[in-house]
């Protein structure tokens, strides 16, 4: 059980996929104007990452490393998530419109959103000890409950960024700071703010 | 421009993409995989043969060796004398960011001979100098006798100078030294 | 335009990084030194090359429905034909740079110039694109890489010109947001008008 609490906070806080691993910066700036649709993308992306690693972790898993296919992986893993993401939008449209109306207009940006694959590779990639030994990878409880705090990390930066970015707005910047470039001194500010964490999780 | 989308020619232009695009990828796969296997062995030979005293004859072939329910990996060596055998053993511990693995040669006398990270993910600048092969961290671990010090850095009682600012990372690096010198103590009573 | 023209217009004019704003993530998680930032922009190059020439001959005979599956395959095999070159050739630079070489994929300036440029334009106007839009990036990412070098390690393409330790904080992530906004608040004052 230690374990598992280890992997979630050292996901959200010291290893921040955001303000720390740079992953998915792109739909992080681009999305953040307004606290709501913020909050959206990220339950979109919770969810949709989360889905993704158990799939292309099982992919992986039982398809490419039985027929010693591993070159295949970046191919696979991105038409795995874009077939993925298409059928939820399919899914999500029958079956949840109220559901579909919150997260739907996000959907189709997640296919390149680099966080998804990232998490996914990294996943199958990434070793890990507890006690000290040979290395292992993760197994899929693990790898589940990492991409879902990863995703949760993700929520919680956006959401903050958002909330700050809603109040920069308001404010008088310099001409050639308006923007993103104030967004990205911000984003450095609040990267500094999770160094704090390192170190926590030993 | 592009062609209108039918069911049949849609389905017909995504297999032949796929089809050919595996074929090039199987191709290049096949063509690559022995420079890259080339690239692993050279990799490790130039790692071992950093940490395995000179004229000694390395086997790249791994051995494995267990303490504490752990597995580690290890490459033998034997010198020319008698009795002269070194052993390579890949000692993983969490660091400061993450794993730090350490590739430890452990002599018969049960000294280290050198230590040398072989991957980490500590803070640069500061924890990542564990990596560095010339700095005074690493090489207080050249030559080590572990009978006459103690594996522990200085704040803990130890002999061993800590990287500035980066306690975490030396103790790391100093029990991974430890766990390797360890496992060949137990090894050698069996 | 000219084909002079084609290359250029990548450097300042429609800069992937500081104008278009595209593939943020490698921008930032590289360019911890010069050589790093230099190796990560030559890897990219390669592949917005190779897809862009290949995406254009093939743009007139794909089906629209399909088209951006169709370009996202074709994208991840030339990262993958990279990855197994790198691994077989440079495996340093492999291991450093790590996860984000496969996550050229989805770097938005690949895709983003198939879109945009590459399934409606010759061959050869491609490829210089490609060019163009590469060296642009590949200049970006090594300038950030530069200037995080000088301050957070005191040194250039790893030769060392200031003793002692340099600002840490440039080398980690609160320095790369900072450069790059910094950068970007430069070059919105003396560029873009």
């Amino acid at each position: 059980m230690s374990e598992f609490f280890l992997i979630i906070i050292s996901a959200i806080f010291v290893n921040n996929i955001v303000l720390a691993q740079f992953l998915g910066i792109c739909p992080f700036l681009g999305v953040s104007n307004k606290l709501s649709t913020a909050t959206g993308m990220s339950g979109a992306v919770c969810f949709v990452i989360t889905l993704a690693t158990v799939v292309t972790y099982l992919v992986n898993q039982y398809l490419l490393v039985p027929f010693k296919l591993e070159f295949l992986q970046t191919i696979a893993f991105i038409l795995v998530i874009a077939a993925l993401v298409q059928l939820v939008e399919i899914v999500l449209k029958k079956i949840s419109p109220s559901l579909y109306q919150a997260l739907g207009i996000f959907l189709p940006l997640i296919t390149t959103n680099c966080a998804v694959l990232g998490v996914a590779i990294t996943v199958v990639t990434k070793q890990f000890t507890f006690s000290g030994g040979e290395p292992h990878l993760f197994n899929l409880g693990e790898a589940t409950i990492y991409a879902f705090a990863t995703s949760l990390g993700y929520a919680l930066a956006m959401v903050l960024f958002a909330g700050i970015r809603e109040h920069l707005a308001l404010n008088n910047v310099p001409k050639s700071f308006k923007g993103l470039p104030i967004a990205l001194i911000t984003v450095s500010i609040m990267a500094m703010a999770f160094l704090g964490f390192s170190g926590m999780v030993k | 421009m592009a062609a209108s989308s039918s069911l049949k020619n849609m389905a017909l232009c995504l297999t032949g993409v796929c089809l050919v695009c595996s074929a090039i990828l199987g191709g290049v796969y096949v063509l690559t995989q022995e420079p890259i296997a080339r690239a692993e062995k050279a990799n490790l030979q130039a790692s071992l043969s950093q940490v395995i005293p000179d004229g000694y004859e390395i086997s790249i072939e791994p051995v494995y060796r267990e303490m504490d329910g752990a597995r580690y990996e290890c490459y033998n060596a034997a010198g020319a004398g008698e009795n002269e055998v070194a052993t390579a053993v890949k000692s993983t511990v969490n660091g400061f960011g993450g794993p730090l693995t350490v590739l430890v040669g452990v002599t018969s006398d049960g000294c280290v001979y050198a230590a040398k990270v072989l991957s980490h993910s500590e803070t640069p600048g500061l924890g990542a100098k564990c990596s560095e092969a010339a700095s005074h961290f690493v090489q207080q671990f050249s030559r080590f006798d572990p009978s006459q010090k103690s594996l522990k850095v200085k704040k803990d009682g130890g002999d061993i100078d800590a990287i500035t600012a980066s306690t975490i990372t030396s103790r790391a690096y100093a029990l991974a030294v430890e766990n390797a010198v360890k496992l060949m103590k137990e090894d050698s009573y069996e | 335009m000219s084909k002079l023209g084609l290359i250029t217009k990548g450097f300042i004019k429609e800069n992937p990084t500081f104008v278009l704003v595209l593939g943020m993530c490698p921008t930032l998680a590289t360019t911890t030194s010069a050589v790093n930032g230099l190796e990560m922009g030559l890897a990219t190059m390669f592949v917005l090359i190779l897809s862009n020439i290949v995406i254009s001959l093939v743009a007139p005979i794909v089906p629209d429905k399909v088209h951006i599956p169709v370009y996202i395959v074709i994208i991840a095999t030339f990262v993958t034909v990279l990855q197994l070159l790198m691994q077989a050739f440079v495996p340093e630079v492999y291991k450093t740079l790590g996860l984000f070489i496969p996550l050229i994929v989805v770097n938005c300036i690949v895709l983003g110039r198939a879109e945009a440029f590459a399934n409606k334009n010759t061959v050869l106007d491609s490829a210089l694109d490609g060019i163009g839009i590469g060296i642009g990036f590949t200049l970006s990412l090594t300038v950030i890489g530069i200037i995080r070098e000088i301050l957070g390690s005191g040194s250039v393409f790893g030769a060392k010109f200031i003793p002692g330790d340099g600002v840490l904080a440039f080398v980690m992530a609160p320095g790369a947001f900072l450069v790059l906004g910094y950068l970007m608040v430069l070059f919105n004052k003396f560029a873009k008008k």
